[in-house]
């Protein structure tokens, strides 16, 4: 079985987070991707550099890939991040989510990608034009329920 | 007792490292050894109220108890993903 919770500083590939999915239970795949954008905030954005603390955000991946199995019996989802320097274009993120029906791939897709930003501990680093700056979200706490909820909801809508 | 302690982003600069370890007496807890590196790099202050922290790996409290050899982690409020607001 490929990894499903991954953390690497080569470039990602959907087709590597497709495969890690794959089984005959599935009528349906789900990817999504992450990439580096060339403005944020008015500012002529250059590239960026993500930094993470490893072990701890591949723990936390497999957590979110846990909290989505329990969820949506059934489903099997990959998360790949990537760290170090990113250019415009390049995908920081990419997730597959393989389930049986079509309306639970989309959801938990779209809740992994809301549990990334909350628990998982990776830092981006911006290099903009004419300086650079540590974008920080959210207070990162994997037993925060709330946080959980928000993320489900959002999931759902 | 000795911890390692392990900082990242802009934490990691305000201090100057990301790995350094400290000394903690007997009995205790995260915060004292956030208070111990305060002490020491008094720039790392700002943090106090928005940091998490972890253990040995996993998602800790302040008052979380420590023991020697332990990697105790602080973490900056994170921004994985992708398109992460400002605040």
């Amino acid at each position: 079985m490929p990894p499903v919770a991954v953390i690497t500083s080569t470039p990602l590939t959907v087709e590597a987070a497709i495969h890690a999915v794959e089984g005959p239970g599935s009528g349906a795949v789900a990817t999504f991707l992450g990439l580096v954008r060339d403005h944020n905030l008015g500012r002529r954005v250059l590239w960026l550099d993500y930094e993470a603390y490893a072990p701890l955000a591949e723990k936390a991946l497999e957590l979110i890939v846990q909290e989505a199995q329990a969820r949506w019996p059934g489903a099997r989802m990959a998360i790949h991040h990537r760290t170090g320097r990113l250019d415009i274009g390049e995908a920081s993120v990419i997730i597959a989510v393989a389930t049986p029906h079509r309306a639970d791939a989309f959801a938990a897709c779209r809740y992994a990608i809301e549990r990334i930003k909350q628990i998982v501990p990776i830092w981006k680093h911006e290099h903009f034009d004419g300086g650079e700056v540590w974008i920080e979200g959210a207070t990162a706490d994997a037993n925060d329920e709330a946080a959980r909820e928000a993320a489900l909801k959002i999931a759902c809508a | 007792m000795r911890v390692n302690v392990k900082l990242f982003a802009r934490l990691r600069e305000l201090v100057g490292t990301g790995d350094l370890t400290l000394d903690a007496p007997e009995g205790a807890t995260v915060r004292d050894v956030w208070q111990a590196l305060v002490q020491r790099h008094p720039a790392a202050a700002v943090y106090e109220r928005s940091m998490s922290c972890a253990v040995n790996l996993d998602y800790a409290r302040m008052t979380t108890p420590v023991s020697e050899g332990d990697e105790v982690a602080f973490l900056p409020p994170v921004s994985g993903g992708s398109d992460a607001e400002l605040r």
